[in-house]
């Protein structure tokens, strides 16, 4: 009786589950009437549009992926060794974007750094380029800082780092060659988590007025049928490839360890 | 001369951590206390409550109050079932073989938020969606006479746990699999009923977790901006799209009053927050 109603439990959540997979598949397949078809997909990799705002999305990861990786690694590392007691602040900061909602922080740098500011990043191109890289060094740092700190608390920094500098090795040197390495797994899985929120992500993106992929979704969805149904797959394929290498990352480190 | 050394000993711990301190001060907490402070601020520069108090407008009353209804129940909701699911695979003696991929779908689900998933959902279930036409067309079946609509409170719902069920399970499936065996054999021992056991000794262990993660979902639910947006365009009226406007357009009329919505949003995130790092922290004690 009871492993008949875990198998109930499990079916019905599973065709939940299935419902919008199956469904937005459908749709993308039948932009062509009475056959299915992938010119939902043809036209869609077709458009300028979608090739320059993708580029641009994944260009503003890979960015993020670089700051975040150069702030977080030198921080949690410095924490560990040097300042224990502060790591529970550290920690606490990189929960509040968990917190404050994306929305806000976006508007605060939209009245704080705008043209009239000491800041005036949104005054130029590039300036606000740089304002949504952070912004979205923001939205990783919970996940960045997180998968950081556990790979480092699997090694003994502290000895680690004497045998490095009785060798005569520099703080450089011991982030690039000794540090880094050893977390490597954990610098992955962050950005491949990273790579998964920033690439479709729309509010900051939107509010700061960037051509980004996310504002070119929900433009696209308000005026076509079946390509947003197109661009959900192709949304969902990415999420899944950056989750599949986190799992592929962490099961590699595993066997090199065991 | 040692206490010479010494201060420059601490100035050089510091040191390691401006960057950290500087790029999050910058971009993380003064933007934010900007719009706290600006929510208490009159446009000339001076302290005043009249922002907040200005907040009583049924315009905006109302947004908060959906957006409060939808987050809930989709919090609810996600626990419910997802507590189900968790319990039932690792409980229900159904083979590790089920458990794996769905574990790994959940952490793409979790993630699977924003402008996409909306466009999934009207696929399925909106006016011309996979399910809404296969109802009319094979059983005749109009959802529309049924009073179903996507585009409402209950289509935001239904949307939203596509993300909120997979965090649940994933957030309470390793609190399941902490309850020892020995609490369940010494409840047996005494005689307790199945009923009991988890009466008595499961659920009170798990609650915090389950409570706590709720309060997650439900902060989870009412930070979402992007879905809402693309699923509703601008037609539903909760806060999240109501500051969008405002950030966009000034819809309220008076930028000070934007800042108090927002700052309204922090307080409620913030305190659904705060329920989940509490209520963890005690759950933790047991699962140890």
């Amino acid at each position: 009786m009871t492993r008949f109603a875990a198998w109930a439990a499990i079916i019905s959540g599973c065709l939940y589950f299935l419902m919008p997979m199956i469904g937005m598949t459908e749709f993308s397949l039948s932009m062509r009437r009475g056959v299915y078809s992938l010119d939902a997909y043809r036209v869609v990799m077709a458009d300028p549009q979608f090739q320059a705002t993708f580029a641009y999305s994944l260009i503003m990861a890979l960015l993020t992926i670089v700051f975040g990786v150069l702030l977080v690694v030198p921080t949690a590392y410095w924490v560990q060794l040097k300042m224990p007691r502060m790591r529970p602040v550290v920690e606490f900061v990189t929960l509040l974007p968990l917190v404050i909602p994306a929305i806000v922080v976006v508007f605060g740098y939209i009245r704080l750094y705008n043209t009239s500011g000491w800041l005036p990043l949104t005054g130029s191109v590039t300036g606000t380029n740089l304002l949504l890289m952070f912004g979205y060094a923001t939205l990783a740092l919970p996940y960045m800082y997180r998968a950081v700190d556990t790979g480092l608390r699997s090694i003994d920094v502290a000895t680690l780092t004497e045998a490095a500098q009785s060798l005569g090795a520099g703080w450089f040197r011991i982030m690039a060659t000794l540090i880094l390495p050893n977390v490597l797994s954990a610098v992955l899985s962050g950005a491949f988590l990273t790579l998964a929120i920033v690439i479709g992500e729309f509010t900051m993106a939107a509010l700061l007025d960037r051509p980004a992929f996310g504002p070119y979704m929900q433009i696209l969805g308000a005026n076509r049928a079946y390509e947003p149904a197109a661009l959900a797959v192709i949304a969902f394929a990415i999420t899944w490839a950056c989750m599949g290498l986190i799992q592929m990352v962490s099961r590699l480190s595993k066997h090199k360890r065991a | 001369m040692a206490r010479h050394v010494a201060i420059v000993d601490t100035a050089q711990k510091w040191v390691g951590l401006v960057p950290f301190m500087l790029f999050t001060g910058l971009f993380l907490i003064a933007p934010t206390l900007f719009i706290v402070i600006g929510a208490f601020r009159t446009p000339a520069g001076g302290f005043t409550l009249q922002n907040i108090l200005d907040l009583n407008t049924p315009t905006i009353l109302s947004a908060y109050w959906v957006s409060i209804k939808v987050s809930f129940l989709s919090a609810l909701l996600g626990c419910l079932i997802g507590f189900a699911m968790a319990a039932a695979m690792t409980l229900g003696g159904i083979s590790r073989r089920v458990k794996s991929p769905l574990m790994t779908f959940s952490g793409v689900a979790s993630n699977f938020a924003g402008v996409p998933l909306a466009f999934a959902f009207i696929a399925t279930i909106g006016p011309a969606g996979l399910i809404t036409m296969y109802l009319r067309t094979e059983w005749g079946i109009n959802l529309r006479m049924y009073g179903w609509n996507l585009l409402s409170t209950w289509g935001l719902i239904i949307t939203y746990l596509f993300f909120q069920i997979p965090l649940m399970i994933l957030i309470i499936t390793p609190a399941l699999e902490g309850l020892k065996r020995e609490w369940r054999e010494a409840a047996d021992i005494l005689g307790a009923t199945r009923l009991q056991y988890w009466r008595m000794v499961a659920l009170p262990i798990l609650f915090p977790s389950i409570l706590g993660t709720m309060a997650l979902l439900f902060a989870n639910a009412f930070g979402a901006v992007a879905t809402a947006i693309a699923l509703t365009g601008p037609s539903l009226n909760i806060a999240p799209i109501l500051l969008y406007a405002q950030i966009r357009g000034d819809v309220l009329g008076n930028p000070n009053l934007g800042y108090a919505l927002a700052f309204g949003m922090i307080l409620i995130t913030g305190a659904a927050n705060t329920l989940y790092i509490v209520l963890r922290l005690r759950a933790e004690r047991w699962l140890k």
